[in-house]
């Protein structure tokens, strides 16, 4: 790239979320000021520079949508960039905070509340892209860093860059991570689950729990199947798929399912719809 | 001079040490995370000491066996395909210049001569076609060649076969026939070494050992025999190719659209599967990229991608891909089938969907369900 | 050992637009001996390389004959091939190939040539028309028939209309659906061949386009008994790495990249109309 030519223009955004997948971008650490030296970061709370209405090439949202305010920022955002990429969970799938979705949320914060007026709180959290136009999803709780990095690169160079959906097992077997569900009998979510962490969890011998959200095509129910069959309860099975990306089909229609054959739980909360 | 000669277990260093000083890095089969692996091999208690394999459709559990010996074992999670062709690697790398051209640069893969203990007949088979794959074609595979030519092999015949194997229906085992420098035969009281190579033989002089006698040959030859014997699982009778493909409509697949995990365990563990994907990785500057080679597999839906359009769209479709050419297309292609009965994608499927199962109904013919 | 994977640095040469999402692109190797020992044939494609994105498989449609131009038609269909399309001449890109095997043009001498094209800007077809006009004495009859979507995607008029020009040449042009003005047909490709006065076993039938097509044309000539061996298509498959390792172009048993992109259709009967396969 020509140093005499402006340099691209990136914006970090915060919605409804923790902050961590801000900070899996800190995280980079040296290699983050490696980046900024090749574009301007003009708005990036976490990191110092405020700029929320800025024209940028590229804004990075996270987070999800929980109040109207949130929605009209937004839209304003969409306006004032040229690709929108959502990082993490809350972004691209409604976060864990969606599980208030199958909820009446409204008794909830009657419940927790004293005066529940003051807050703007929609009926439900909701994934970026259900209100904008988004151009890429990244996935994850937290996002990895090294893979923000990457599509950063390729959009700086031009190309659109194509985000790996396949199952996280394939990532295990490159790195040569012996399967925790054959060889200990794991409840492992990795075939069903999108690549993308670098087998973290596999790696140290967890089972992996679906923070990167649905793999391309994942055939959840086959999966779902084998685990009852394992002796794995209905209501186990529902919390495994209703959980950072409860909202991502196909985890929310199977999950669902599974949690309609579950037991009562009688210390389940009250006014599930 | 090619007899037979024993070496006793408790000198089972000394052929470790003797490989050493012929200038190997040694390798060879030890447990970790729950499984047998290959890694780094400098002494022999790093190997399974009487630990065996049970394995079943979905499951691989490492029990105590009832001897000690170190290869009482049938197969662990990867066959020796790593080694050579690697997981991920750099192919070649580019760089733009200031003045907008372009260079290109051969990637150098740094070798040292290897030395694997432990290769099993159905890996040799595999790796035989991985040698026609990679090295015989219009284009050999320079980081495949460099890497399979600093490989020195020293087999094991089993004598014991895992509930998943089947090498006998498809001829690869359970006796190593060709491709290895030396191979092992484990006795409880130590090991039958023969070579096959002038390199293997120096290795078997420098050792200094007697010849193994007549009864310990037998006995070896009964404990293979005996291997062969414990396999359950068959082949329809091949060849296959003809068959799978004339099957392509058959109602079988269909069910293997609900079953399958479409995850492509099966293909990475498979000795002989060889789709790759090749992906580009950009530096910090943006301006050299590194063009890398991954492991990929015919179950992901990229796979077939063109423009806008997935060929293979269905699950059912890309096992559909999968089995007939590993057991049917690959009769065309490489002279024989894809599959060396190791059974791994049996094993680590991980809901234990069963090869053998599928082709008998497949190759029966059409049936109504 | 030479890394067969590894592109070697081009240049543009020239550019032309030839619609909105369709252009040319002439490219040279810098290498001036790996430019003057490039050779290929009418069919063969090249893999094109742009830093930091994948390859592309684009088919070469310059003329064998003019051993210094290699010249690629492409069509803007995703990220690599529109930023080939932002290339200028003087651009630097990485380039690779010839690769497969091409038209049977040697082997297709002496015979009618049936040539049908479904879609618009179908490069191996027209870079297969140009070769074999100007070796016209080797061919009997040439009978090229064209179809397109709407009548509005049909482009390079001009040629076409010069080919009609040629002796021995019929041109055949139909679009599925058609404004008024539209001067030719409508419907299949299929409906020409009744008209086709063809012997078919001197007759070589040579095809590109969409495999729903190709099937259509495929049965109309088995009908009219062309032999399977002298049916002819270019396959559109995923050629990524092009050298036969990687086994994303399967098809059956054949790997598109080397065994092809042009088969017979004896060599595909077993897999022919099969989804998925």
């Amino acid at each position: 790239m020509n140093n005499a030519l402006p340099k691209p223009r990136v914006a970090v955004h915060k919605f409804s979320s923790c902050d961590g997948c801000q900070l899996a971008f800190l995280n980079l650490g040296e290699r983050l000021l490696s980046l900024a030296e090749t574009v301007d970061i003009l708005h990036f709370a976490e990191a110092g520079p405020i700029d929320e209405g800025a024209m940028v090439d590229i804004a990075f949202v996270e987070g999800s949508v929980a109040t109207s305010r949130d929605a009209e920022r937004l839209k304003r955002i969409r306006e004032n960039s040229r690709y929108v990429i959502t990082i993490g969970a809350c972004a691209t799938a409604g976060g864990i905070q969606a599980l208030r979705n199958m909820h009446d949320s409204g008794e909830w914060l009657a419940g927790i509340y004293a005066q529940p007026g003051y807050l703007d709180l929609l009926p439900e959290s909701s994934p970026i892209a259900r209100i904008i136009k988004v151009d890429l999803e990244l996935w994850g709780c937290p996002v990895n860093g090294e893979q923000v990095l990457a599509v950063t690169r390729a959009l700086l160079v031009g190309h659109m860059p194509h985000v790996d959906q396949n199952a996280v097992c394939m990532e295990c077997k490159r790195q040569h991570v012996v399967c925790v569900m054959v060889s200990q009998g794991k409840p492992c979510m990795g075939p069903v689950t999108q690549t993308g962490c670098g087998a973290i969890c596999p790696k140290m011998q967890r089972d992996c729990y679906a923070c990167f959200g649905p793999a391309i095509q994942a055939n959840v129910s086959a999966l779902s199947t084998h685990f009852a069959a394992n002796g794995m309860l209905a209501r186990e099975i529902a919390q495994r798929l209703l959980f950072i990306n409860n909202q991502a089909e196909p985890f929310l229609g199977s999950g669902i399912q599974w949690q309609s054959q579950a037991a009562p739980n009688p210390t389940s909360s009250p006014g599930i719809k | 001079m090619n007899r037979q000669r024993f070496l006793p277990g408790e000198r089972f260093q000394s052929l470790i040490d003797q490989l050493k000083s012929a200038g190997y890095d040694v390798v060879g089969p030890q447990v970790r995370d729950h499984a047998i692996v290959f890694d780094a091999l400098a002494k022999v208690d790093q190997l399974p000491i009487g630990i065996t394999d049970e394995q079943a459709p979905g499951r691989y559990r490492l029990e105590k066996s009832e001897s000690r010996r170190c290869f009482d074992w049938a197969t662990g999670a990867q066959a020796i395909k790593p080694m050579t062709f690697v997981a991920r690697e750099t192919l070649w790398q580019s760089e733009r210049l200031p003045d907008g051209s372009l260079t290109f640069h051969e990637t150098l893969v740094k070798t040292r001569p290897t030395a694997i203990i432990g290769v099993r007949a159905c890996d040799l088979a595999a790796l035989s076609i991985h040698d026609h794959h990679f090295m015989r074609g219009a284009h050999p595979d320079p980081l495949y060649s460099q890497r399979r030519q600093s490989l020195f092999l020293i087999a094991v015949h089993c004598m014991r076969s895992a509930a998943t194997c089947f090498c006998t229906a498809t001829g690869d085992g359970p006796r190593a026939r060709s491709g290895y420098d030396l191979a092992l035969s484990e006795l409880d009281e130590g090991f039958i070494l023969e070579a096959h190579t002038g390199r293997g033989l120096d290795i078997i002089v420098q050792l200094g050992i007697d010849e193994a006698t007549v009864e310990q040959i037998e006995r070896a030859d009964a404990g293979i025999g005996q291997a062969a014997k414990q396999q359950q699982r068959i082949l329809p009778v091949g060849p296959l190719q003809e068959k799978l493909v004339s099957a392509v409509e058959h109602p079988r697949w269909q069910t293997l659209n609900d079953r399958c995990l479409s995850c492509g365990n099966c293909t990475a563990v498979c000795p002989t599967c060889f789709c790759q994907t090749h992906v580009d990785e950009i530096s910090l500057d943006g301006q050299q990229t590194s063009h890398i080679r991954q492991w990929e597999s015919c179950f992901n839906p990229d796979h077939s991608h063109i423009h806008g359009i997935v060929i293979r769209s269905e699950r059912a479709h890309r096992y559909r891909q999968w089995l007939t050419h590993k057991f049917g297309t690959w009769e065309e292609q490489f002279g024989r089938s894809g599959c060396v009965g190791c059974g791994r994608c049996i094993t680590w499927c991980p809901v234990g969907i069963d090869v053998t199962e599928e082709l008998a109904v497949l190759c029966k013919g059409l049936v109504n369900e | 050992m030479n890394n067969p994977f590894m592109p070697h640095e081009a240049e543009v040469i020239a550019r032309h637009d030839e619609t909105a999402d369709l252009f040319s692109l002439q490219l040279r190797f810098t290498d001036p001996l790996i430019h003057s020992q490039y050779r290929f044939v009418p069919g063969q494609f090249n893999m094109l390389y742009l830093p930091g994105m994948s390859e592309v498989p684009i088919s070469i449609v310059s003329d064998p004959d003019d051993v210094h131009i290699i010249d690629h038609t492409i069509r803007k269909v995703g990220s690599v091939t529109s930023n080939l399309g932002r290339l200028q001449v003087g651009d630097r890109l990485g380039l690779r190939g010839p690769y497969g095997r091409g038209w049977p043009v040697v082997d297709a001498e002496n015979t009618d040539l049936v040539i049908v094209t479904g879609g618009l800007g179908c490069a191996p077809s027209v870079s297969l028309i140009e070769y074999v006009l100007r070796r016209q004495a080797r061919y009997g009859r040439i009978h090229i028939i064209q179809g397109v979507k709407h009548s509005s995607d049909f482009i390079w008029r001009e040629r076409y209309d010069l080919w009609r020009q040629y002796p021995n040449v019929e041109v055949w042009l139909t679009a599925d659906t058609g404004d008024t003005l539209w001067p030719e047909r409508l419907g299949p490709v299929t409906q020409f061949f009744d008209q086709l006065d063809i012997d078919p076993k001197q007759t070589s039938v040579m095809m590109c386009g969409p495999e729903g097509m190709m099937k259509a044309v495929v049965h109309d000539m088995q009908q009219r008994a062309v032999p399977g061996k002298r049916i002819w298509f270019s396959m559109e498959r995923n050629m990524h790495c092009a050298l036969g390792s990687c086994g994303r172009c399967q098809l059956g048993a054949k790997f598109v990249c080397k065994d092809g992109p042009v088969f017979n259709y004896d060599e595909l009967a077993p897999y022919w109309g099969h989804k998925g396969v």
